[in-house]
């Protein structure tokens, strides 16, 4: 379990996120939600601890991570994994080198441990038989897949996932989220994904937070959000005039 | 301006300092540098052959010119080309020439991994960046430059011999004489030291810009360049204090 008390996050003058708490939960794909510019990112990156907070903590389980030294938080790290907007693939090295590097770096696994730990992983992600291809030709929505198959690779408790679905077409973007959500449950790990696709929002939204201009606006879940009465959630989600009409549908048909 | 080039500073010792703490694993390390050495040393053997044997060329010709009016023995040629090579060329020109090629490629190939959110990616797995990818680049390059520098001293003085000998300005006796007179192993010494710090400056500075790049390709291309510069200014200035020091 990931806890954020009262993070804030300032650069320069300018105040991005002011006073965010938030818990995130093992087992379940928690998401951050807003619009662009409402400080997901940030947020995210804080609780990765790529930024540090101006004030504030983010707990994991039991342990203050915002307080550790580099040495202890880098111990702490070896259990998070990580699948990056762009997919953050290193592009000289093929897709199981790109899999396998976690295991290189961190364990004293041999070849052939190696080897079976990373055609597991691609076989998790749907990848057998791309393990000699290099990011570079492979298609957007494979490369994430192998993002995934790295971030898990070590078998982490946490999972972030930073717009696991930009650049990717509706089909290719639900199997992206089935998949995030299937390795959490299996696995039990606390997913928290950064994103503003609304069919992840309601497919996978175990834990939705709402962020607007860097404050925590709504706490809930896909199906609470069909019947909020948050006015910013329902102007960002049913932003257009066709999602308006749908969800008045959609409520209609509850009330009966 | 002052603040700004402390506050450049201290980054610059810091991220040093960062740099030399225990590696994740060895192996990767071992295997990093050594990509780093043949990427360094075989990737720049050609250009710092082609400058080398130019500049001993130019020297000799230039020397005979100059000698031609005057007292001094024609077999002094030789010597000038060896001394001057050995002390001040080999090294200054190679490094400079490799802060141009090995340098600004260093910060863009860090500074790209920077902006693709690759040194995040890695960060989050628990790798201690600035030591996986700097300090292999600077061992390598401590290893391979004074090798370059050693060819290219060596490489000049045959440049030297190709312009004077078979062009008839002296002949090939008084230029061997020449290469052996005088000879004082001391200047072999300094110029390994040149290498080695010329090697630990334009390897370090170079990284340093590619690691803290921000922005994008614009950025990329500015910290590129200013790689070259600022690394190619402090070798100059290095030169002078290390010729100071050791003469």
């Amino acid at each position: 379990m990931i806890i954020a008390k009262n993070i804030k996050k300032s650069f320069g003058d300018t105040e991005v996120l002011k006073g965010i708490s938030a818990s995130f939960y093992p087992g379940k794909t928690n998401l951050i939600i807003g619009r662009s510019g409402a400080g997901k990112t940030v947020f995210l990156k804080l609780l990765v601890g790529l930024f540090a907070p101006t004030s504030g903590e983010v707990w994991y389980s039991d342990v203050n991570f915002t307080g550790l030294s580099k040495k202890k938080k880098k111990a702490i790290r070896t259990e998070m994994g990580m699948l990056f907007q762009g997919s953050a693939l290193f592009d000289s090295l093929s897709v199981e080198e790109n899999v396998r590097f976690p295991l290189d770096m961190f364990t004293n696994m041999t070849r052939k441990e190696k080897k079976m730990r990373v055609e597991e992983c691609l076989e998790r992600v749907e990848l057998v038989g791309a393990g000699d291809k290099f990011p570079g030709e492979v298609s957007g929505g494979m490369q994430k897949r192998v993002g995934i198959a790295r971030a898990i690779v070590l078998q982490p408790k946490y999972l972030f996932c930073d717009e696991p679905n930009s650049g990717l077409d509706p089909k290719t973007a639900l199997t992206i989220d089935e998949l995030i959500k299937s390795i959490t449950v299996e696995n039990n790990i606390t997913t928290v994904i950064n994103t503003h696709d609304m069919n992840s929002v309601m497919e996978i939204g175990d834990n939705i937070a709402f962020l607007h201009l860097g404050e925590l606006a709504w706490v809930g879940n896909n199906s609470e959000v069909l019947t909020t009465e948050n006015e910013l959630l329902e102007s960002f989600i049913f932003a257009s005039p066709f999602l308006q009409r749908l969800r008045k549908a959609a409520t209609t048909n509850l009330k009966k | 301006m002052q603040l700004n080039f402390l506050y450049h500073l201290g980054k610059y010792i810091k991220l040093m300092g960062q740099m030399f703490a225990r590696p994740e694993k060895f192996s990767m390390y071992y295997k990093e540098t050594m990509r780093q050495m043949v990427d360094i040393g075989v990737g720049s053997l050609i250009i710092v052959c082609l400058i080398s044997v130019f500049i001993g060329a130019v020297a000799a010709v230039q020397f005979a010119y100059q000698l031609e009016q005057s007292f001094i023995p024609s077999y002094y040629i030789g010597y000038i080309v060896r001394d001057m090579t050995i002390i001040e060329l080999a090294p200054t020109i190679t490094c400079l020439v490799l802060a141009g090629k090995v340098g600004s490629n260093m910060a863009a190939e860090i500074g790209g991994m920077r902006q693709k959110e690759h040194i995040d990616a890695m960060e989050i797995m628990g790798v201690n960046t600035a030591g996986y990818l700097i300090l292999p680049k600077i061992i390598a390059a401590l290893l391979v430059i004074p090798l370059l520098v050693a060819i290219s001293a060596f490489v000049s003085i045959i440049g030297g011999y190709l312009s004077s000998v078979p062009t008839g300005m002296l002949t090939s006796d008084d230029y061997i004489l020449g290469l052996r007179s005088f000879f004082v192993p001391y200047n072999v010494f300094m110029m390994f030291v040149k290498a080695f710090v010329f090697a630990f400056i334009l390897t370090s500075v170079s990284c340093y810009q590619g690691y803290y790049v921000t922005g994008g390709s614009i950025e990329l291309g500015k910290a590129s360049t200013q790689a070259v510069v600022y690394s190619d200014t402090l070798i100059l200035l290095a030169d002078y204090i290390i010729t100071l020091m050791l003469t």
